[in-house]
């Protein structure tokens, strides 16, 4: 209770506001790096997983992937990459690694929004003569694109927790609170840390659900509301 | 014209032939309908004119042409094709669907919309609905949209699978009378599937009836085939033996009633021409 108190004092802080370390500072580069993880992961695991669902191949490569993936430990490649590419790159190191954990659940959200279109839609968007390009981008696509933004909000949640990690490697962010606060003995601060995250990923999350929902296209939602649950 | 010369489809090389070695003309202007219970290859037969599928052996030609040398995006815009349930685009108004037809053919955007309404009408779909979603209309507007949409292309086949399979009887009935009156407006060449033998002789200037495999069992007029079955199997189909399709005259009292075998009656024997 005491140490929630201090935690809320420490934040309501205005020193803690202002400078290199200050909240606004850190929680813009913890921001930072998620978003461009996330950009970049999208990228690539959208493409593909379009690719997977349009062709019907490769799925089983792509839960192959997703297993690997998450066996991988994030702060090992970390260090790892960090060895590898020299410490000159550590920026780099931490969105490889970011985005190599972002890809599988974006990945598996696009290819699985194309699966759940019913056959029949893919069938006759093909019947009335649409090629394989514009089936993807009027029909697989948009139909598919509210699971696709599910994966995009699931690993933004996994990615929102893992920048804290490049804390470890002197790069800053709303881990640095906990990792100097441990260094300190200094648990409000360290709880402070972990709101701020835990606030920052629900800020996020709530964000890509309005998307998610705004995605739905309009003939869809009213198919879904005609259905009482 | 659509021909087919020989067809035979196997899905895989274990499995039965799900259509083998199929013949049939369809002429210019005309509708046959293709009757014959579940799986027996009407869907397959029907894909194979724009190409949903390719026959394993034999051709199809329309007008002549084989539409194997025809490149199956091209083709599918010119042929028309109605789906069983629809098959609409959720995501697009009902106008939208239907134009989605003119747009691929190339024509601009508001051509395409005068061509959608003017098709909607033509089916008999309510103005007002042209900018509902299919998930605001009822299964048989859906299905009229389908029809539209069908008409929409620009050849004059048009490629209809079991249209009206999924709606009730009064509603199905409305639609037969619907398409026999586009169809006397436009005389397209229509190759109509179901497997309701009514409908069928309804709407059928040819029906073929069909077994599993794609097997013709008898082809001709509905009368043709309801005079004299070809074998058993088609008299069972089309239900000839049935008590509701005996007919005989009962005079009473100076009028000649039509009954059927469980002596209801039918209507009056009249000697004026429709
Ligand atoms: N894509 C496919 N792959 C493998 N087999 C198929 C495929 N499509 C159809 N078949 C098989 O081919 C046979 C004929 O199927 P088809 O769909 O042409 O029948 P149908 O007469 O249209 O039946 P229904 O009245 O139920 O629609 C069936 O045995 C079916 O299982
Ligand atoms: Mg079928």
């Amino acid at each position: 209770m005491n140490l929630f108190a201090d935690a809320l004092a420490w934040l309501t802080d205005p020193a803690n506001w202002t400078g290199p370390f200050g909240i606004p500072t850190l929680t813009l580069a913890h921001l930072t790096y998620t978003l461009l993880a996330l950009v970049l992961a999208c990228a690539v695991a959208a493409p593909a997983g379009w690719a997977i669902g349009h062709t019907g191949h490769g799925r089983s490569f792509a839960v192959a992937l997703a297993g690997a993936a998450r066996a991988l430990p994030s702060l090992g490649l970390l260090a790892f990459l960090v060895l590898v590419l020299g410490v000159g790159l550590k920026e780099v190191a931490t969105v490889v690694v970011l985005v190599l954990l972002a890809i599988p659940p974006i990945l598996a959200g696009a290819y699985a929004g194309i699966d759940a279109i019913p056959r029949g839609t893919l069938d006759s968007a093909r019947g009335v003569g649409m090629t394989g390009w514009q089936r993807l981008w009027r029909v697989e696509v948009p139909l598919g694109l509210p699971l696709l933004l599910g994966g995009v909000r699931g690993a933004s949640l996994q990615v929102v927790s893992t920048v804290m990690i490049a804390a470890f490697i002197g790069l800053p962010n709303l881990g640095t609170y906990l990792i100097a606060g441990q260094r300190l003995g200094d648990y409000a601060r360290m709880l402070a840390g972990a709101i701020l995250v835990a606030a920052l990923a629900l800020v996020l999350d709530g964000v890509l659900a309005v998307a998610q929902r705004l995605a739905v296209p309009r003939g869809v939602r009213m198919a879904t509301a005609a259905v009482p649950a | 014209m659509i021909e087919f010369e020989g067809v035979t489809k196997r899905y895989s090389s274990a499995s039965g032939a799900a259509v083998d070695d199929f013949s049939l003309v369809v002429p210019r202007g005309t509708t046959t309908v293709l009757v014959g219970s579940s799986g027996c290859g009407k869907t397959t037969l029907l894909r194979m004119v724009n190409r949903m599928v390719d026959p394993t052996r034999g051709r199809v030609l329309l007008d002549g042409e084989d539409v194997a040398g025809r490149d199956p995006v091209a083709l599918r815009r010119s042929v028309g094709y109605v789906m069983q349930n629809s098959g609409l685009l959720p995501h697009r108004t009902a106008a939208q669907n239907v134009a989605v037809v003119p747009r691929l053919a190339g024509r601009d955007r508001a051509a395409a919309r005068s061509r959608s309404l003017e098709l909607l009408e033509l089916v008999g779909l309510d103005p007002e609905l042209a900018d509902r979603y299919p998930a605001q209309l009822s299964g048989g507007q859906q299905q009229r949209v389908g029809v539209a949409r069908g008409l929409a292309a620009e050849g004059d086949v048009l490629l209809m699978d079991e249209p009206f399979g999924a709606v009730d009887p009064v509603v199905r009935g409305e639609l037969q009378h619907e398409l026999l009156r586009i169809q006397r407006e436009l005389s397209r060449t229509i190759l109509f599937i179901t497997h309701d033998v009514e409908e069928a002789f309804l709407l059928g200037e040819e029906v073929v009836i069909l077994s599993r495999g794609g097997h013709v069992e008898q082809r001709g007029t509905p009368a043709d085939v309801l005079a004299a079955p070809a074998n058993e199997f088609v008299a069972a189909f089309v239900g000839a033996h049935r008590r509701d399709r005996r007919l005989r005259v009962d005079e009473r009292d100076g009028v000649r009633l039509v009954v059927d075998g469980r002596d209801r009656p039918l209507g009056v024997l009249t000697d004026e021409a429709p």
